[in-house]
């Protein structure tokens, strides 16, 4: 956490509530607050998920995080902000990903969130793999076919 | 000269490493080094022609030629966020935009 941005990439449970806390600000007029949240699946075999599992480049991911925090300070006036992404064993209704933006008015913050979240799942090197009730794993490669393991 | 190579995701399965290192002739590029890590891994080979580098932890090209020390990944496609990706997608996700 620095400064008026607290971006992280933990393996341990979302903290939620501090995040609402620190962007908190008698300055803005509008919080918005992004929790992505592992849902119930199932796959072409039909089984049901059971918890997703995120892994990390840390080194390369926890800059791109930052990088996209300055990119969404150019685009709109954020006074505060939080990006928090989990990796590990994310289960059903769990939170993986925390996007919280604090700006004077709330479209500002709309638009800051849904610009992060999209570049996160576009860009950051971030990977999640799918466990299903059968024990079988999946990867998740967007726009390829499924990879079991 | 010696690189690291960093392995994620199905790579790393595949491999059953996180990374490795390889010894290759001076001024080899990115596309060598592949190419090389494709004969010592062949269960690799599938797996590399969807895949994006990130040299020193900045994305760039395969044509880039590489130096001693370097740390070179190969990148899936990535998939952080939150949920499971929407069936029957089509067209290539945007890569390289964060450099």
């Amino acid at each position: 956490m620095q400064g008026d941005d607290w971006i992280d990439i933990l393996d341990s449970p979302l903290p939620t509530q501090a995040a609402i806390t620190f962007i908190t600000t008698p300055d803005a007029g509008g919080m918005a607050i992004f929790l992505g949240t592992t849902r119930t699946e199932k796959n072409p075999q039909q089984q049901e998920l059971i918890a997703l599992d995120y892994e990390a480049y840390q080194e390369m991911a926890l800059p791109q995080l930052q990088t996209l925090a300055t990119a969404a300070r150019s685009q709109w006036p954020i006074i505060k902000s939080v990006i928090l992404h989990r990796t590990g064993r994310v289960a059903l209704s769990e939170p993986s990903v925390l996007i919280a933006i604090a700006s004077p008015h709330r479209h500002e913050a709309f638009s800051a969130c849904r610009f992060i979240i999209d570049a996160i799942k576009a860009d950051v090197a971030i990977w999640k793999k799918e466990f299903w009730a059968d024990g079988s794993a999946t990867w998740v490669e967007p726009n390829a076919p499924r990879s079991t393991t | 000269m010696r690189i690291t190579i960093r392995l994620f995701a199905l790579l790393k399965d595949r491999a059953g490493a996180d990374h490795l290192t390889l010894d290759l002739p001076e001024k080899s590029t990115i596309a060598e080094a592949v190419k090389e890590l494709r004969q010592r891994i062949p269960a690799l080979a599938d797996h590399l022609s969807n895949i994006a580098y990130a040299l020193n932890h900045s994305y760039t090209q395969p044509n880039t030629p590489l130096q001693d020390g370097d740390e070179l990944a190969l990148i899936p496609p990535v998939s952080g966020g939150s949920g499971t990706p929407a069936r029957h997608t089509s067209g290539t996700p945007a890569r390289h935009s964060l450099k």
